[in-house]
Order: C-alpha cells, then sequence, then structure tokens
C-alpha cells in the first residue's frame, strides 16, 4: 500500500531528508520573518499620523515676522540666538492649545527657557483676546497669518513645538500637547543632557 | 410598471450628467489659488499639486484638499515657480521642512530599496512556489498514469 511514488511531493513519513527539512523550515522562517518586522513596525510607529521632522539636528529656519504688540520689535532668529528656547506653534482656533497652556505657564515660571510663540493663521485680536484671558507665557509673540512660517518650520498641526540650543540648532520636535510629563522627559532631559539652560535667557520684549 | 420610454431615459441621462458637471465644478474650485501667467507654468503647478500630499489630511494630494493648510501650501507652491524654481528644487524644499512623507511617489534611493524592492521579491517567490507545486501535481500525474495508489488520490490529483 504505502510504496513511495517516483517523483510525488514527499510524504511526512520521509520527513527528515534535507530537501523536506528545508520545505518545512524555510515558510516557517519567512513567517517568523514578518512577524518580527510587523512587530517592530508596531512598536516603532505608536502613533501613524506623527511624521519625524527633518529638521531636527538642522538649523532653525530663517524668519523675520510682525511682533503681536503693536509697534514690537518684528520676531525673528534673533530671539533664539545665545541660549536655549522653547519654540511654540499656536492659535486661538486651537483646542490642544488650551490644553497646553496650562504647561507653558509652568515652563515660563520655572523660568528654564523663553517661550517664543508662533502665532499661526490667526488674528492679532484674538490672539491678544486669549493671552488676557489664559494669562501670557510667551517672551515674544510673532503673527503669522497666512502660514508661510509655518510651512518653512514642517509644522502641520498646532500645537507644535521646537527645542532648540543656543547655537540655534532645532533639537527636538514635539506634534501636539507637550504635558508637564513630556516636558521633563522629552526636554528637559535633553537641556540637562547638554550641561543645562546656562547663561539664563535674557528677559525682553 | 411600463419599460421606460426612450424620452425618459434621455431625461435620465441629462440628469446624471448635469450631476457629475456639478461635482466636477466642485472638485475644481478647491484650488483658489490664482492661476500662474504661463500655461506651461500652470501645467507644472497642477502636476506638482498633485504630486504632493497634503500633511494634514495625508490621503489627499495638495490639489484636492480642502484644508487650509493645503490652500497655503498650494499658494507656497504657486510662488515658488513664479520664483523660477524647477519641479525638483519646489519638492525638495518641501520634502526638507516635511520628509519624504510628503511625496506621494518615494524617491528611487538605496533608504527606499526595500520598498521597491519587496513587491518584486515577494512576487518572485510566489511565482516560485507557483511553480513547484505545479511541477509537483504533473509529475504525480504524468509518471504513474496506470497504476494509481488508491480511487481517492487518483481523483484528487486529476481532477
Amino acid at each position: 500500500m504505502n510504496q513511495p511514488i517516483e517523483g510525488a511531493p514527499t510524504p511526512p513519513q520521509e520527513a527528515g531528508t534535507g530537501s523536506s527539512r528545508w520545505r518545512f523550515v524555510l515558510p516557517l522562517g519567512l513567517f517568523a520573518a514578518l512577524l518580527i518586522v510587523l512587530f517592530v513596525g508596531l512598536v516603532h510607529s505608536p502613533e501613524k499620523n506623527i511624521i519625524p521632522s527633518p529638521l531636527v539636528g538642522k538649523a532653525a529656519p530663517q524668519f523675520s515676522i510682525p511682533n503681536l504688540v503693536s509697534g514690537g520689535e518684528p520676531v525673528s532668529n534673533a530671539a533664539l540666538r545665545g541660549h536655549w528656547s522653547l519654540v511654540n506653534v499656536w492659535g486661538s482656533w486651537c483646542a490642544t492649545c488650551r490644553d497646553e497652556h496650562q504647561t507653558l505657564l509652568m515652563i515660563k515660571q520655572q523660568g528654564a527657557v523663553p517661550i517664543i510663540g508662533i502665532d499661526w493663521n490667526d488674528t492679532p485680536a484674538n490672539a491678544s483676546n486669549w493671552l488676557q484671558q489664559l494669562g501670557n507665557p510667551y517672551q515674544q509673540v510673532g503673527e503669522d497669518p497666512n502660514g508661510r512660517v509655518a510651512i518653512d518650520w514642517g509644522v502641520y498641526a498646532a500645537p507644535e513645538s521646537f527645542l532648540i540650543n543656543p547655537q540655534g540648532v532645532i533639537v527636538y520636535k514635539e506634534v501636539g500637547e507637550i504635558t508637564p510629563e513630556i516636558w521633563r522627559e522629552q526636554f528637559l532631559s535633553r537641556i540637562d543632557a547638554a550641561g543645562g539652560a546656562s547663561p539664563p535667557p535674557a528677559t525682553g520684549g | 410598471m411600463h419599460s421606460p420610454r426612450p424620452s425618459q431615459l434621455r431625461a435620465l441621462a441629462s440628469a446624471a450628467l448635469l450631476i457629475g458637471l456639478l461635482w466636477v465644478g466642485r472638485a475644481l474650485a478647491v484650488d483658489a489659488t490664482p492661476p500662474l501667467p504661463t500655461a506651461q507654468l500652470q501645467q507644472r503647478y497642477l502636476a506638482l499639486t498633485h504630486e504632493l500630499r497634503c500633511m494634514q489630511c495625508q490621503d489627499e494630494s495638495l490639489a484636492d484638499s480642502e484644508v487650509d493648510l493645503a490652500g497655503q501650501m498650494r499658494g507656497e507652491v504657486h510662488d515658488l515657480l513664479l520664483r523660477g524654481m524647477t519641479d525638483q528644487q519646489v519638492k525638495d524644499y518641501l520634502v526638507s521642512r516635511y520628509g519624504e512623507f510628503i511625496l506621494f511617489k518615494p524617491p528611487m534611493n538605496w533608504r527606499n530599496a526595500w520598498l521597491w524592492g519587496a513587491p518584486v521579491l515577494l512576487m518572485l517567490i510566489g511565482l516560485l512556489v507557483g511553480w513547484r507545486i505545479v511541477v509537483g501535481r504533473r509529475r504525480l500525474v504524468d509518471e504513474d498514469p496506470d497504476e494509481p495508489l488508491d480511487d481517492t488520490v487518483d481523483e484528487h490529483w486529476q481532477s
């Protein structure tokens, strides 16, 4: 009954010869490799909406925009030179920015870095109103009513925040709300790792 | 129930056409950027805005998206072309700001080799596996046609 047929697929009883073991192991190996790839993808992109910025590690883009305070100096890269700073892109239309505002006020109180605001797709009236109602964590706020500076900074959703070192290089970018935990773990840790936020930021603006 | 008369069919077709045209008008109306001065520039503008992704909606092109950011980025593409940038320079600029994700068609380079190569590789593996199965079955049928092991096996392979 069980005479082996020449040329037929190897029956399971003969498993153990080199060729049949290979045929068994290869699909299993491929499947395992696929599992590893999928698992790595799962772990490394917890949120598909967050796109890594190519600007991290590069000099902050040049900008010079009108100050929210009428008659104030234009807000530009000069505000970022010689000390750590946080550039925060926000708008009075942005609900998450309202949640983030408390953290920004806390950061201002800590005094580690000055916060430079870029008021994105907004009107000066609405922005001033917002700051009067909720408190003003910003050292300076620049107006970007048509979004051109935001595009140059690779911004696609407010709030977005950039940590900039004393040399004017973007060290980190956070898309979405900065919570106190994110501030400690992603921002302060980087400042500390680079030797701390000294000299203390100049006041002004 | 009576079958529709030709005039009714014609009315139906006209209505469908009208609705279709209304939809086309709406699609065109998304882009409020003023046209570029020459037809050639405008052509390049249209091609570029279809190749670039809206970063907010992510599955729509700049040309198709209604969100503010897409409108502003169309304005940026418009201005960069007016300033005399080549298509490649416009793309390079936006990639330097938003990353390669902004291109619907990822560039062919070594970093993306797996992305472009994987489908070809998988297809080759599939063909190889399929070929082996077919050859295996054909041998079974061809080489022992007179003496089947038992009827069920025979029917199975020959069906």
